[in-house]
């Protein structure tokens, strides 16, 4: 166990070492192969000069270039190229997995719930952000509220999971329970139910959880947003009279609308990739499936059909393709501007 | 690209800005919004609370009543043998016996008592009750009694039933389970190990590139941070196949294991890469030019500005995603369990969590206390280093977490 320590511990010297080592090897190797230290004519020199100056860059680049290649962009075209193969990537199978799957209803199903993650999670965060950026401005705690409420953004998805589930537990009609929903529900008058195996509410349960960390993440680009809004145009809607409610809806929401679709566009990217929540609360039981963790699940199911879990992470990368395009059409229009 | 890009705003620099004076002239509203504040905080912090407390009740309790019933007196009946009649003694003319119901130690506080077992709350503390074998007791709410007798006792077996106040009872004992029997110790050990190297490695691969895109020219630039801010969302699912693949044909190849710790640090590495690229070139275009160049007319290499002068004022930039870094990666479940082995050298906290979900998932005390192992890590680094995260945040928000 303390060799393991030691081992990452050593592993963090060797690594820093060796980048160290590659930049500023590579940098001198640069310098020394093509200086103009053998005090040549002027043209070799220059020629030198320029080529350096030309190299410098990719030495600076390649090793990012290298693993990007490596984890990320080679990935993507190989889980493509799977998609057209059996489980094991060996034959191929033409369209026969994406025919599977869209007559799979495990995978419809999963599709379905996804579109309802979509449209609930996203929209409630962005909506719980605002308003506690809203409310929390002009309150002396604000501060303290924004942080608790900013909290479970540190939280991961499994530890998220367990707290919630204690949430919704059951202890069957009779006994006392110990779940604060179900508490709650006898306290009101109502029967307790095992939320989790109810279709389509436990869906909404699950929902909840990711809402609950979301919400946070919006709270604080929203509230910077607004912070960004100038004083002047508010105080021009006072002295014209307009009352809290006509202000935040005709010119705070105008004003950061722009931050407001990024907001939500960010989270629509995590609601794509859920997995976690759904794994560790029902994996996936009683309709609750959603595509990331389908794809988990037929990437080892049966020691694992590589050329239907590839499919499905195809079409969670079609979702994102959008957004990804729009994101580079904004980077590139802010580079136009620097 | 996200529309905020000073990276100075943080939620500590709002505070120090007084609410508009419009405002605060609108008493009720202002009632209002606190009070809806106030509920939306409630209810957020509510289940971790719950989490809280739980861990340190005793596993007894913790499911039999809700964890909100933790911090009242709760109440429960006992029963107690009374002392024979052999241990009598005689005082000033009459027979006495005298004890407590409760063993040495014990916090509890009787409330009512009776004689029989099937009414245990026959009388308030305090009060005095005949017996059925003879003389009368007094029960004092610290469990003590004086039994009192004119004639001698003659009994051999007496009981006295009760009400008892219990304190909520806190105990650390859950924890030392968790860490000790049910291997959150070990995890906790296998997080680090994993989480360390995974969060390192990648700043410096991506502060070098990040001052290429920031201030060097060359061709195909613009493409390239094209390029990083689309690899910025591309789903995690996309790279697990192929990776697991490769990592299989290496070990094969190597005759070595495909689940290795360098292997998940080195994927971490590079899926961590994009967003460290990106946050760390947006901050570096924004130092000012002017020292630039004025370092680049005394004749200063890219290699010598990027060190002494781009690097450390970059500081806040490597610390934001330092921060992103490490909290992904230990909050991480997916690429832990498709990348290391579900045995006890390899397994993290995430997956260990994950596992007793499954196996134990009625031992509340276990889980309970299991989770706020894993989750104390990644709140001290919030809570200590929110600015920098809030900024991280603000700077970033492109990416999908």
């Amino acid at each position: 166990m303390w060799m393991q320590i030691a081992g990452a511990l050593a592993t963090v010297v060797i690594g820093v070492a060796a980048c160290i080592l590659y930049f500023w090897g590579a940098n001198w190797f640069l310098d020394k192969m093509l200086s103009p230290r053998g005090a040549g004519d002027g043209v070799a020199t220059a020629h030198q000069d320029r080529l350096r100056t030309r190299i410098r860059p990719w030495v600076f680049l390649f090793p990012a270039l290298f693993f990007l290649t490596i984890y990320l962009i080679y990935p993507v075209i190989e889980t493509f190229r799977l998609t057209f193969f059996d489980r094991n990537g060996v034959n191929f199978l033409g369209f026969s997995n994406y025919i599977w799957a869209f007559n799979d209803a495990g995978f419809r199903n999963s599709i379905f719930n996804n579109l309802m993650w979509l449209v609930i999670v996203p929209t409630m965060s962005t909506a719980f952000g605002l308003i506690v950026a809203v409310l929390a401005d002009r309150i002396w705690w604000g501060n303290i509220a924004k942080s608790l409420i900013f909290m479970p953004m540190a939280i991961s998805f499994v530890g998220a999971s367990v707290i919630w589930k204690f949430v919704y537990d059951f202890r069957g009609p009779a006994a006392e329970q110990i779940g604060i929903l179900n508490a709650i529900v006898q306290a009101l008058g109502g029967t307790p139910q095992a939320w989790l195996t109810i279709p389509i509410w436990n869906s909404i349960l699950l929902m909840v959880i990711l809402i609950w960390i979301q919400t946070g993440f919006a709270m604080v680009i929203l509230s910077a947003a607004l912070r960004g809004i100038p004083e002047e145009t508010l105080e021009a809607a006072r002295i014209d009279g307009a009352s809290d409610i006509r202000i935040f809806f005709d010119i705070m929401i105008p004003q950061i609308f722009p931050t407001i679709l990024v907001v939500w566009t960010t989270i629509t990217i995590v609601v794509l990739k859920v997995f976690d929540i759904v794994l560790a609360m029902t994996n996936g039981q009683w309709g609750t499936q959603v595509l990331a963790n389908l794809m988990f699940d037929w990437m080892f199911r049966g020691g694992g059909d590589f050329g239907r879990g590839s499919t499905i992470a195809i079409c969670i990368m079609i979702a994102v393709i959008p957004i990804m395009i729009w994101n580079i059409r904004q980077a590139n229009r802010e580079e136009g501007t620097r | 690209m996200a529309t905020i890009s000073t990276p100075q705003s943080t939620v500590e620099a709002t505070a120090a800005r007084p609410a508009p004076s419009w405002l605060a002239k609108i008493s009720v509203g202002k009632v209002a919004a606190q009070l809806a504040l106030l509920l939306l905080v409630v209810i957020w912090t509510v289940p971790t609370a719950g989490l809280l407390i739980s861990s340190v009740r005793d596993k007894s309790q913790l499911t039999i009543s809700g964890w909100w019933t933790a911090l009242t007196m709760s109440q429960g009946s006992g029963a107690s043998t009374l002392p024979t009649s052999a241990e009598q003694v005689a005082e000033g003319g009459v027979y006495v016996l005298r004890g407590s119901v409760f063993p040495e130690g014990d916090n509890r506080t009787i409330i009512r008592f009776g004689t029989s077992i099937n009414n245990p709350s026959a009388a308030d503390a305090g009060e005095t009750l005949d017996m059925n074998v003879g003389g009368s007791i007094t029960l004092e709410s610290d469990g003590s009694f004086e039994w009192v007798s004119q004639t001698p006792f003659e009994h051999d077996r007496a009981r006295l039933f009760y009400i008892a106040g219990i304190p909520p009872t806190f105990t650390m004992e859950n924890y030392y389970e968790v860490l000790t029997s049910s291997g959150i110790g070990r995890s906790f050990i296998n997080s680090f190990t994993v989480t360390i190297p995974a969060t390192v490695i990648p700043i410096l691969i991506a502060a070098f590139a990040a001052y290429a895109l920031a201030w060097m020219s060359f061709p195909f630039r613009g493409l390239l941070v094209a390029l990083v801010v689309g690899l910025l969302v591309v789903p995690l699912q996309m790279s697990l196949i192929p990776l697991l693949r490769m990592y299989n044909g290496i070990a094969n190849v190597t005759g070595g294991s495909s689940k290795t710790y360098l292997g998940i640090w080195l994927a971490h590495t590079g899926f961590g890469l994009p967003l460290a690229i990106y946050l760390l070139r947006n901050y570096m275009a924004g130092l000012p030019k002017e020292i630039m160049e004025s370092a680049r007319m005394d004749g200063a290499s890219h290699f010598q500005i990027f060190t002494t002068m781009v690097l450390p004022l970059s500081f806040p930039a490597l610390a934001s995603f330092a921060i992103f870094q490490f909290l992904w990666v230990w909050n991480d479940l997916l690429v832990a369990t498709v990348f290391l082995e579900n045995r006890e050298s390899q397994i993290v906290l995430t997956a260990r969590l994950r596992e007793l979900l499954g196996s134990r998932g009625d031992n509340w005390e276990i889980l309970t206390a299991g989770a706020f192992v894993s989750i104390i890590v990644p709140l001290i680094v919030f809570f200590s280093l929110q600015r920098y995260f809030v900024r991280g945040l603000l700077a970033g928000s492109v990416k999908g977490g």
